[in-house]
């Protein structure tokens, strides 16, 4: 079983697509929508790796990442933040916080695919 | 633009602006000073030798008084000088706008433009940064672009797909190109949405002034009773600038209520425009009254009186110019006239006299008071809003009146310790840029 690999994200067909691209790839991908939940779903099953949308129902995600950053956990998990987001300002605000990786959209499928792979193997 | 029937307001103006008494003029020139009144009134045609006579002890060119410029523009001349600045002679305006004053109603003209181009990209800026609809508007386009894209890279890499993905890949391209042309579409109208905002020609305040200023900021309507929503129909202003003008028509109605036309211009002659007198013998409230001296019917023989109400801040949110006087909105307005100086004593009234530096030293009497505005709350900073009430050339005390300006930019005074930006070149030597 592959490392597993929790994407945070709320379109429906952006899920499906980057759950393929990465299952193929040999990763275990687990999904959830919600903002306001994600927290929970990350302590109770920790991830090797989250890919995280900002504009999330209930909650953005970089609270959630200033979350992810403050706690034992998840402190040293790497964080791929991919967003409609564009922005330096984001951008930066992203990576004040922790991010790991800042992705905007639309993405490449192998972009996505690299990056996952380089951020698992560091 | 010229105006050859008004010699008579140019004269007083530049007497005023020279501070000199109208008895000492008349003397120098030979007439009384009564017959000098009425010629100031424009109820005595004037020409020729005591035009001349004039002109020399005003220290003015006689075709300066003749044709004169009114003070709207060189007062919009100024402003320009102050917003934009550069190398201008600003002392000179009223040289150049006599002289060529096609040319002085042209850089009046672009300045107003100017203004208001710079309030449309405000508006524009403000909708693209801040506006939640359009930031969620291009969200789901990218978001449906990402999809398809995303799908179709699956579809068309060179690794098999089994027909179950492959239909359902296809059908999510399918549905995020409905999604996103649905979105684009919404986007293209949401973006045509504006025009209503961007036709009016400045910002609210002062699309507001300028048709209160068609009628000297005097609505008889109201003042008959009329009701103010039929007003602001009638006044038909878009966006932003009719919630203003809603605003103002209430409290002027209510003004109104409290303090009837007829018996409040009755009082106003009777205590010789003393607000305080006034509110005192009526009793009504200070602000009230000076609200209700700047709508007096600008006919009726009562003294020109300007108002202008800033919020805490500063901010200019109500002004009504009177020749030589107003403030500029853009540029930053002198901090020393006690409209501003009142916010840090609020209930106090304050009655000063001040005088706008030379060569224009027009002096003006000002009443300000600060006070709170909306309902009191307890263990919260209260909203103070300042009103200063203006009345140019009044009868000379003796006292000396206090210096004002009109902008930092512009002002000539070099020891002012309230100077926050150094002056134009050529206006003050010792304070220049």
């Amino acid at each position: 079983m592959g490392k597993r690999v929790l994407l945070i994200e709320d379109e429906p067909n952006i899920i499906e697509a980057i759950s393929f691209i990465l299952s193929r790839d040999g990763w275990t991908v687990h999904t959830h929508e919600d903002g306001t939940s994600a927290m929970d779903k990350v302590l109770a099953f920790p991830p090797d790796m989250i890919i995280l949308d900002v504009m999330l129902p209930g909650r953005s995600g970089f609270d959630i990442l200033r979350d992810l950053r403050g706690n034992a956990v998840t402190q040293q998990t790497p964080v791929m933040m991919l967003t409609a987001r564009g922005q330096e300002k984001d951008r930066e605000l992203a990576m004040r916080l922790g991010a790991s990786l800042f992705m905007t959209k639309p993405f490449s499928n192998s972009e996505v695919r690299d990056h996952v792979r380089d951020l698992m193997e560091a | 633009m010229p105006d050859q029937g008004l010699a008579g307001s140019r004269i007083r103006e530049k007497r005023l602006d020279r501070g000199l008494r109208q008895a000492a003029v008349a003397e120098s020139v030979g007439i009384s000073p009564s017959y000098l009144n009425l010629i100031e009134h424009n109820r005595r045609r004037i020409g020729g030798k005591l035009l001349a006579d004039l002109a020399r002890v005003l220290e003015v060119d006689t075709v300066l008084l003749a044709d004169g410029v009114d003070s709207d523009t060189l007062d919009q001349m100024r402003g320009a000088a102050a917003a934009i600045g550069g190398a201008v002679e600003v002392e000179r305006t009223e040289e150049l706008a006599a002289r060529y004053p096609g040319w002085g109603g042209l850089i009046a003209d672009q300045a107003r433009k100017i203004t208001a181009l710079e309030e449309k990209s405000r508006v524009l800026a403000d909708r693209i940064a801040y506006d939640p609809q359009l930031a969620g508007s291009l969200h789901e386009v990218i978001s449906a672009v990402s999809a398809i894209r995303s799908s179709a890279s699956i579809l068309v890499g060179p690794e098999e797909l089994d027909q179950d993905w492959q239909r359902r890949f296809h059908e999510n391209i399918h549905n995020d190109s409905l999604r996103l042309a649905d979105s684009s579409e919404a986007l293209i109208a949401y973006l045509e949405v504006p025009e209503a905002v961007l036709e009016q020609s400045g910002s609210p305040f002062e699309v507001v002034e300028s048709y209160l200023d068609q009628s000297g900021f005097h609505i008889s309507a109201i003042e008959d009773g009329a009701d103010p929503a039929a007003v602001l129909k009638q006044a038909d202003l878009q966006g932003p600038a009719e919630a203003v003008l809603r605003q103002f028509l209430h409290g002027y109605a209510a003004d109104v209520s409290a303090l009837p036309l007829a018996r409040f211009e009755k009082t106003c002659r009777k205590y010789h425009y003393d607000p305080a007198a006034i509110a005192q013998s009526l009793h009504v409230p200070l602000a009230m009254v000076m609200r209700r001296m700047a709508q007096l019917p600008p006919d009726q023989g009562h003294p020109p009186m300007g108002l202008v109400i800033c919020d805490a801040a500063g901010a200019l949110t109500f002004i009504k110019s009177v020749p030589g006087f107003t403030m500029p909105r853009s540029g930053g307005a002198c901090s020393l006239w006690p409209l501003f100086g009142a916010l840090s004593r609020p209930h106090q009234p304050i009655r000063l006299e001040v005088e706008m530096p030379a060569p224009n030293a027009t002096r003006f009497l000002c009443f300000a008071l600060a006070e709170p505005i909306g309902p009191a709350a307890f263990d919260a900073p209260p909203a103070l809003q300042s009103m200063m009430l203006v009345l140019p050339d009044p009868p000379e005390t003796g006292s000396v009146p206090y210096p004002v300006g009109l902008s930092c930019r512009i002002c000539p005074r070099n020891d002012c310790p309230s100077r926050r930006e150094p002056a134009l070149k050529g206006i003050a030597p010792q304070a220049e840029l």
